[in-house]
């Protein structure tokens, strides 16, 4: 139970920053895509004999690498490429589930998760990326600032704003691969999107959402663990619903659904 | 005539398969005030482009501030220029302040691992004042009108404290008071700070008053470069556009004909 609570708050924080950018850079549907591929590659593992978090891993840089250049370019067009890697890529887990010689339930594990059976090298795996996205933010927060309002503004200024989209892009896949067994291949974009688009609603200072998001994030898995407990149902269900269920609220509050768009032309007129 | 700080000698840029410049040649004085103007898709945007490294040369040769644009020195050009595009839609939501936006412009030259200071502060406060949205700074980004934005990218710019000004048609899709605000204004900084500046736009009607120099580009080329009350005229303009002079007549009354048509 304590490795489930420390599981629940590292991976609350690490998808939940890395949710900012996602919400921010608009692109919720190239981490949907990532997820179902680190969620068949780590299917592939099984099949193979890998580490299935090694070939998670690979997988979802995969996807990265083919969307990415698509992304920077501004040529995405989420209904049509991604729409087909997410699909291929969920293709390709029900194939590998279908032939499984055995471990189907291993396979199971990692579509829905199980955050009670993570065990120590999990949470080290977890604590590691954790660490890492949240140093990167800080270390680098103007540049990701600049690169999140305007990709094309932050590279005419002088910012490697191409390679802050990459750098997304790993950690994305990173965060999604550790977060595996956990959350489940299935549920696990819910907890990158849920906090992060909560937040979202709720301020428009940016180091305000990074710790919104993070905060929403634990929360969300520390109350889908205790549900799960409670009433003896599926973690990885309790956490994605209780994520969900902070965004309705976060909507249903928020300050910038009242006033909308406001036009302040009169005040420089004045 | 003082020093080139751009010069462009026979730059080829395509997307694809479609050829944005064709051997375009230009060379920009410093201090120099010089107008864009031609039909769309004609390579204006592009011609920007090559001169802040964000485009990709297939061929020739660009000089910017006395050095060669090439990959590896491209930030560090970028940060000595100052980019203005069209106004673009920015989601009301987002989490910035129109402050935070304005600093910006100064992130490049601060470089890796360094915060802004009280100096940098300061310098985004005067950009702000100086395009009269002081008032504004603490607004989100997304709640501000065309024109606003307009400002703050202007304010942006000027918080780079850049050598070269480039404006992408900062003015269209703006209402009338926006797009004569930015004009005046873009020519007040111009005065204020001798900015070698390269302005895209459609403003015909305002060009004598704020160019020194105008460049007519259709079909990636530059088909005249000279004073701008030379230059607009209706014959040009109708080869410009590929409109009849009596349509030009008809739309621009004050614009004179050449002497000897």
């Amino acid at each position: 139970m304590q490795y489930a609570i420390l599981a629940t708050f590292l991976g609350g924080i690490a998808c939940a920053v890395i949710g900012v950018f996602v919400v921010l850079l608009h692109m919720p549907f190239i981490g949907v895509a990532m997820s179902h591929a680190a969620f068949a590659g780590a299917l592939f593992g099984l099949l193979i004999g890998v580490n299935p978090l090694i070939t998670a891993f690979a997988f979802s840089l995969l996807v990265a690498l083919i969307i990415g250049p698509l992304a920077d370019r501004g040529q995405l067009s989420p209904d049509t490429s991604l729409g087909v890697i997410y699909s291929l890529m969920l293709g390709i887990a029900f194939l590998i589930i279908g032939v499984l010689p055995s471990s189907r339930s291993e396979a199971l594990g990692l579509l829905w998760g199980s955050v009670l059976t993570v065990t120590r090298s999990d949470i080290i795996l977890i604590a590691i990326v954790a660490v890492v996205v949240i140093g990167l933010v800080i270390a680098f927060f103007k540049e990701a600032q600049a690169a999140v309002f305007n990709r094309q503004i932050a590279l005419s200024v002088g910012l490697p704003a191409t390679l802050i989209l990459y750098v997304v892009l790993f950690m994305t896949g990173a965060s999604i691969t550790v977060s595996l067994n956990s959350i489940g291949g299935l549920l696990i974009f819910s907890l990158i999107l849920n906090p992060a688009a909560a937040a979202y609603q709720l301020t428009y200072s940016m180091k305000k959402m990074f710790l919104l998001a993070a905060v929403f994030g634990v929360a969300s898995g520390w109350a889908g663990l205790l549900l799960s407990y409670l009433f003896n149902i599926p973690s990885g269900a309790t956490i994605v619903i209780t994520s969900s269920l902070i965004f309705g609220v976060c909507v249903l509050f928020s300050p910038k659904r009242r006033t909308g768009k406001i036009n302040s032309g009169h005040i420089v007129n004045k | 005539m003082s020093e080139a700080i751009i010069k462009i000698e026979n730059a080829v840029v395509s997307y694809r398969e479609d050829v944005a410049l064709h051997g375009v040649s230009l060379k920009v004085f410093s201090g120099e005030f010089v107008g864009v103007i031609g039909p769309n898709g004609a390579g204006k945007t592009t011609l920007l482009t090559v001169v802040n490294g964000l485009g990709n040369l297939i061929s020739g040769q660009v000089q910017v501030l006395g050095k060669p644009v090439t990959a590896n020195d491209r930030h560090e050009l970028r940060k000595q220029v100052g980019y203005v595009a069209q106004v673009e839609n920015i989601d009301p939501r987002m989490p910035m302040s129109v402050r935070e936006v304005v600093m910006i412009g100064r992130y490049g030259l601060l470089g890796l691992f360094h915060r802004p200071g009280k100096s940098d502060w300061a310098i985004v406060d005067a950009a702000l004042e100086m395009v009269g949205m002081l008032q504004l700074s603490k607004r989100p980004i997304g709640h501000l009108s065309g024109g606003e934005q307009q400002r703050a990218a202007i304010a942006r710019c000027l918080a780079q404290e850049p050598k070269i000004f480039l404006l992408d048609e900062p003015t269209a899709s703006l209402d009338w008071k926006a797009r004569t605000d930015i004009l005046e204004m873009v020519k007040r900084i111009h005065d204020a700070r001798h900015l070698t500046t390269l302005f895209v736009t459609h403003e015909l009607e305002t060009l004598p008053n704020t160019c020194d120099r105008l460049v007519l580009m259709k079909e990636g080329r530059i088909i005249g470069d000279g004073k701008p009350e030379k230059l607009i005229s209706v014959e040009n303009l109708s080869r410009l556009y590929d409109l009849p002079l009596d349509i030009i007549i008809e739309r621009h009354p004050h614009i004179h004909h050449d002497k000897g048509h």
